[in-house]
């Protein structure tokens, strides 16, 4: 059986072997290339833009400012209905007055190559009236900040509460309280292939097509329709390879918008490739919370409430379509999902300033939401005396507690937790970890030890987009098509950016088919072949694209057993397809490739009233849950060099549950890359401003990545529960990794410096930070 | 990220690459390994009208043992000295802080020369060749000096190198048997730039040391008090860790703040003394 195989996925073969096509390495004939003039100022109003030297400089086709597309676009605001009170200011594809963080694109210089382009954008003067600037989420909540927004009050975005039982009284009764003020800094998800898009449009057929390095291909269908007021059946929008994407890569991003514009305007095809400056400045970036939070426990141990104040904010705007509200929403309904709390309040502040827009990346909302539980628990451990992994388990929600909807209002089917953590201790030697641990301690060694348990919202069923009001599809269809020779084609509407969802597809369909993984091909990422869909983010390809590849598996594998069986005068009950094959117990009858042949080329030899197509469509959409909850558990060890303040990992273990695996393998190095992404933003990644506002961190001697050689060996172990809302069971995994990864280091790191009365909650955890938290500067 | 367009020039011969840098002057430069300059061109930070690759001059490529000297060319590349056994022989220090240097494919690119020349205040071989007290040779097509290295570098990415001259070599005096180098650094990951770093130098017993920082001024500096005070007395090495951190200016980088880089050098001062005692 090809289900949970841990086959390697056939991309693979051909982008290790350097034969990727990327965006960029798609050329076509009389292709010109796009260059920005980004604000180099934070806050500024645009008194004039000079483009007079640009447009003369040999090789330049066109300079564009928001004069000369206004017409050609429209403009945009970042609503959800479901949070109806957001502040959704205006947004133009190019800055028209005002700029509002350092890196917003004021014009476009289309040129014969990107160099010259450059030489362009160089050449364009414009005149800055620098504007003050707000650059952290209290400054710009302050009555007197400068305001972003003129027709707004203040900063202020969004505010919300969400309570349930009596926090205050829960609080008054707890034996011992557990408090902390946490600083998550803000990063970016950092693909190796940065954003990139060719657009192409045919005038005389109103017609855009455009590559592009994305997640949903229909989404940036539907937008570029709208915005550029084009039919959508003559926009085609096709993901070729994607070299990674993080969720950088599922939103309308300006520049991208321009060049669509430019296209059209122009008539030729424009390339845009994002640089890695321009990357670091103006994709979306993510986290920058500050999280005040505390923890009520009885005296015997037994967590009694949770109070979380969230403090954010979205950067200039709202990132469009699906704004940016994610982090926090998460944020203040997953922390201490795990435990058995009745009393809960958290606060959501979201404030505009003056940064680049912050959007989903990876585990929106998880890892801050884990790492401030997860700390609160081992402080309340230390308060309580007890051991912070019995404290853990004592509060787990377990068997009889399922179903049930949470405090923060998230609907659990079922949490593996006690499952999990039992299986972490079977591989990781707690004890012998401990002893290790003191014996170092004597000789000036700092080593510590970190858990975390994590739950992870995978699948987004449509009532939240749908109700919202954007136009992204969380139901997916599958359609698949029996070629005439027997194998197979199935158009998904999930998208692989790296991490094998074709290959996850791949195995369903040829599973449930009965035929070879070889007989089938998957196709992806091309929104005028594939069904709507809604792509890939939020760990939702293997949840909802895999439902439906079974669901149409099976009505093929259906027709395909009754046009034998009616060829075979046999009772389609008794028929089976194996390997390719149709057969009756051992008996081989005909393959399916014989089949194909008679139901296209031969059909009169199938009576009417069969169900012989062999091209068939299968939707799947959840319905009343808005999640399929994954869960797993992270422990890490690290060890602090208390002299320079470098943490070095050691050794990193999950245990993860995300329901019935597809394909081990491809789970495995999910796990493990969102681990590293986790240890990215807990010990090196950070999008450093200056108090102006400007960014400090443009390029990768700046803005540290983890290497592989600083990371631990990952261990990744699964217990499998799989979800009884689909046939196929499975849950997401794509983000786990990161979900619980901050908090596992976090926690290992105040481990490791506990004996030093030292306690840090600030992340990244870097040298001179830890220092400061030791008093040794 | 491109750079500006530029004219490539080729020298066959030194003479040759001189003529071209006097013809040039400020708009040519110089492109040995090409690996700071490749960055500084894209960033747009440099834009020299003519680019002159002075990798075919092989002369520049040697290294070669000279009468109480030892003497590496401009264009021996950072893996290559950690290649030699004559350096490891006679210079430990430097293939201990080669194996800082970024990676293997910055390490087969890269030149001393090169580094040298673009004076970064973190870069590991300026602080080697100053603790190693070397002298590098400045050709130009009107004649050629030679400038000890406390006086080549000038502030940061500054030299005492003019528009017309080309860094031809490193004279690095040998060394007495059983002396000792030490070379230490923190990066925040390995291959990154240091926070700091600090080369240590000296004859047996910790007599006449000389101790080179690295990433915590604007430029390579000697640790002149410490140096004085070990010289005077080689057991003061506590009162020379507390004394070493004051000697260095950070810059007022707030990723790395001032402190903690004066912390670090006293860290590196601990580190590097106690790999002495036995
Ligand atoms: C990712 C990365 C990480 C790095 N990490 C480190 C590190 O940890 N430590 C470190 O020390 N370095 C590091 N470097 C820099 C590296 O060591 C460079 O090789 C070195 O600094 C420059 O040598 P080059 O031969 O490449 O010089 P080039 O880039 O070719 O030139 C650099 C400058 O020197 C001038 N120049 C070059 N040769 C001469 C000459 N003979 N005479 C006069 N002028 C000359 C050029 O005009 C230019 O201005 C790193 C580089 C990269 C890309």
């Amino acid at each position: 059986m090809s289900i949970g195989a841990g086959v390697p996925r056939d991309r693979a073969k051909r982008l290790l072997g350097g034969r990727g096509r990327f965006v960029d390495d798609i050329s076509m004939p009389r292709l010109l290339h796009l260059a920005f003039v980004r604000s180099p100022y934070a806050h500024a109003r645009i008194e004039a833009i000079d483009c007079l030297a640009a447009r003369a400089l040999k090789g330049v086709v066109a300079v564009l400012t928001a004069a000369e597309i206004s017409d050609a676009v429209a403009s945009w605001r970042a609503e959800h209905k479901l949070f109806p009170t957001m502040a959704a200011p205006e947004q133009f594809a190019l800055a028209t007055d005002v700029v509002r963080w350092q890196g917003e694109a004021v014009a476009a210089v289309v040129a014969e190559s990107r160099a010259v382009a450059e030489d362009g954008a160089e050449l364009v003067a414009v005149a800055w009236a620098e504007l003050p600037a707000v650059v952290d989420a209290k400054d710009a909540l302050a009555p007197d900040a400068p305001r972003l927004h003129d027709h707004m009050d203040g900063n202020l975005a969004y505010t919300a509460e969400i309570a349930a039982g009596d926090t205050k009284a829960a609080f008054e009764r707890a034996g011992h309280v557990a408090e902390e003020h946490f600083r998550f800094h803000r990063h970016t998800g950092v693909s190796l292939e940065p954003r990139g898009i060719i657009a192409e449009f045919e005038p005389s057929e109103d017609r855009l097509t455009v590559h592009q390095s994305h997640q949903t291909p229909h989404q940036q269908q539907d937008l570029y329709a709208r915005l550029l007021g084009l039919p959508e059946h003559k926009v085609r929008v096709i993901c070729p390879d994607v070299g990674g994407a993080f969720g950088l890569k599922h939103h309308l991003m300006a520049d991208e918008l321009v060049a669509c514009v430019a296209a059209k305007l122009l008539a030729r095809p424009i390339k845009y490739i994002a640089d890695r400056l321009e990357s670091f400045l103006a994709d979306v970036h993510c986290r920058d919370h500050e999280v005040t939070a505390r923890m009520a426990f009885s005296a015997s141990g037994d967590i009694l409430a949770i109070e979380v104040d969230d403090l954010f904010n979205a950067g200039a705007y709202g990132q469009y379509p699906r704004t940016s509200i994610a982090e926090g929403n998460q944020i203040s309904r997953l922390t201490g999902a795990p435990y058995g709390h009745e009393h809960y309040r958290a606060n959501l502040t979201m404030a505009f300033l003056n940064k680049s827009i912050l959007g989903h990346i990876r585990s929106v909302g998880h890892p801050i939401a884990c790492a401030v539980a997860e700390r609160l628990i081992d402080l309340g451990a230390a308060k309580l005396g007890l051991d912070p992994i019995e404290l853990r388990r004592r509060n787990y929600l377990h068997g009889d507690d399922f179903p049930r909807t949470s405090v923060g209002g998230i609907e659990f089917e079922y949490l593996s937790l006690r499952d999990c953590l039992d299986k972490a201790l079977a591989m990781f030697d707690v004890p012998r970890f401990r002893e290790k641990q003191a014996a170092l301690r004597a000789k000036g060694v700092y080593q510590g030890l970190g858990i975390a348990t994590f739950v992870e919202l995978t699948a987004i069923g449509p009532e939240y987009y749908g109700e919202g009001g954007q136009h992204i599809s969380a139901q997916e269809t599958c359609q698949i098509r029996l070629e005439a020779s027997g194998l197979v084609r199935c158009y998904t509407g999930a998208t692989d950016q790296g991490q094998g969802i074709d290959t996850g597809v791949q195995q369903v369909v040829a599973a449930t088919l009965g035929v070879p993984l070889e007989a089938v091909e998957v196709v992806s990422g091309d929104s005028a072949l594939c069904p709507v869909g809604g792509g890939s983010w939020g760990s939702r390809g293997a949840a909802l694209a895999g439902e439906a590849a079974l669901r149409a598996a099976a009505t093929l594998r259906r027709n395909v057993l009754s046009i034998a069986a009616s060829l075979l005068q046999k009772d389609p009950a008794d028929l089976d397809i194996r390997a390719g094959w149709v057969m009756e117990a051992a008996t081989t009858h005909m393959s399916v490739a014989e089949i194909a042949r008679i139901g296209h080329f031969q059909p009169y030899s199938i009576p009417d009233g069969i169900a012989a197509d062999l091209t068939v469509v299968e939707r799947y959409a959840s319905k009343d849950r808005l999640f399929l909850a994954g869960n797993g558990i992270q422990l890490a060890t690290i060890e602090v060099d208390v002299d320079s303040g470098i943490v070095t990992p050691l050794r990193h273990l999950v245990v993860h549950d995300c329901g019935r695996i597809l394909n081990p393998m491809l789970v495995r190095e999910q796990i493990r890359g969102g681990v590293v992404q986790g240890i990215g933003s807990a010990l090196y990644e950070e999008l450093r401003y200056d108090n102006g506002g400007h960014l400090l961190t443009g390029s990768f001697a700046d803005y540290l990545v983890p290497m592989a050689g600083e990371m631990p060996d990952i261990d990744v172990a699964h217990i499998e529960t799989p979800t009884a809302t689909s046939q196929l069971g499975v849950k997401g995994a794509g983000e786990a990794g990161t979900a619980g990864a901050v908090g596992a280091i976090l926690n290992a790191v105040n481990d490791a410096i506990a004996p030093l009365d030292a306690t840090i909650a600030e992340v990244p955890v870097t040298p001179p930070r830890l220092l400061k938290a030791l008093g040794r500067i | 990220m491109k750079a500006p367009d530029f004219e490539y020039l080729r020298p066959e011969t030194l003479a040759e690459a001189l003529a071209m840098l006097a013809r040039h002057g400020e708009d040519g430069a110089i492109i040995a390994g090409g690996q700071s300059l490749l960055p500084l061109l894209h960033f747009r930070l440099a834009a020299p009208a003519y680019l002159i690759d002075i990798g075919r001059l092989e002369p520049l490529k040697q290294i070669v043992e000279g009468d109480g000297y030892i003497e590496i060319g401009a264009l021996v590349r950072h893996c290559e000295l950690a290649a030699s056994a004559l350096i490891g022989r006679e210079f430990p220090l430097l293939h201990q802080a080669v194996e800082h240097i970024a990676h293997p494919g910055v390490r087969h690119r890269g030149t001393i020369g090169g580094s040298l020349a673009m004076a970064d205040p973190a870069a590991e071989l300026g602080a080697c060749c100053l603790a190693l007290a070397g002298d590098v040779l400045l050709q130009s097509a009107a004649g050629q000096r030679w400038v000890g290295m406390a006086d080549f570098f000038a502030g940061i990415y500054e030299t005492a190198l003019a528009a017309d001259e080309i860094l031809t070599a490193v004279r690095l005096p040998r060394r007495g048997h059983g002396g000792i180098q030490i070379f230490n650094e923190v990066a925040r990951r390995r291959g990154d730039f240091a926070m700091a770093g600090l080369a240590l130098v000296s004859d047996r017993g910790l007599g006449s040391p000389r101790l080179a920082l690295l990433g915590v001024s604007d430029r390579p500096i000697l640790a002149v008090r410490a140096m004085a005070l070990l010289s005077q007395d080689p057991t003061a090495t506590e009162a020379a860790i507390a004394l070493i951190g004051d000697e260095v200016d950070p810059a007022d980088d707030p990723a790395y703040p001032p402190a903690y880089r004066r912390h670090l050098v006293g860290v590196l001062m601990r580190r590097t003394l106690a790999e002495l005692s036995p």
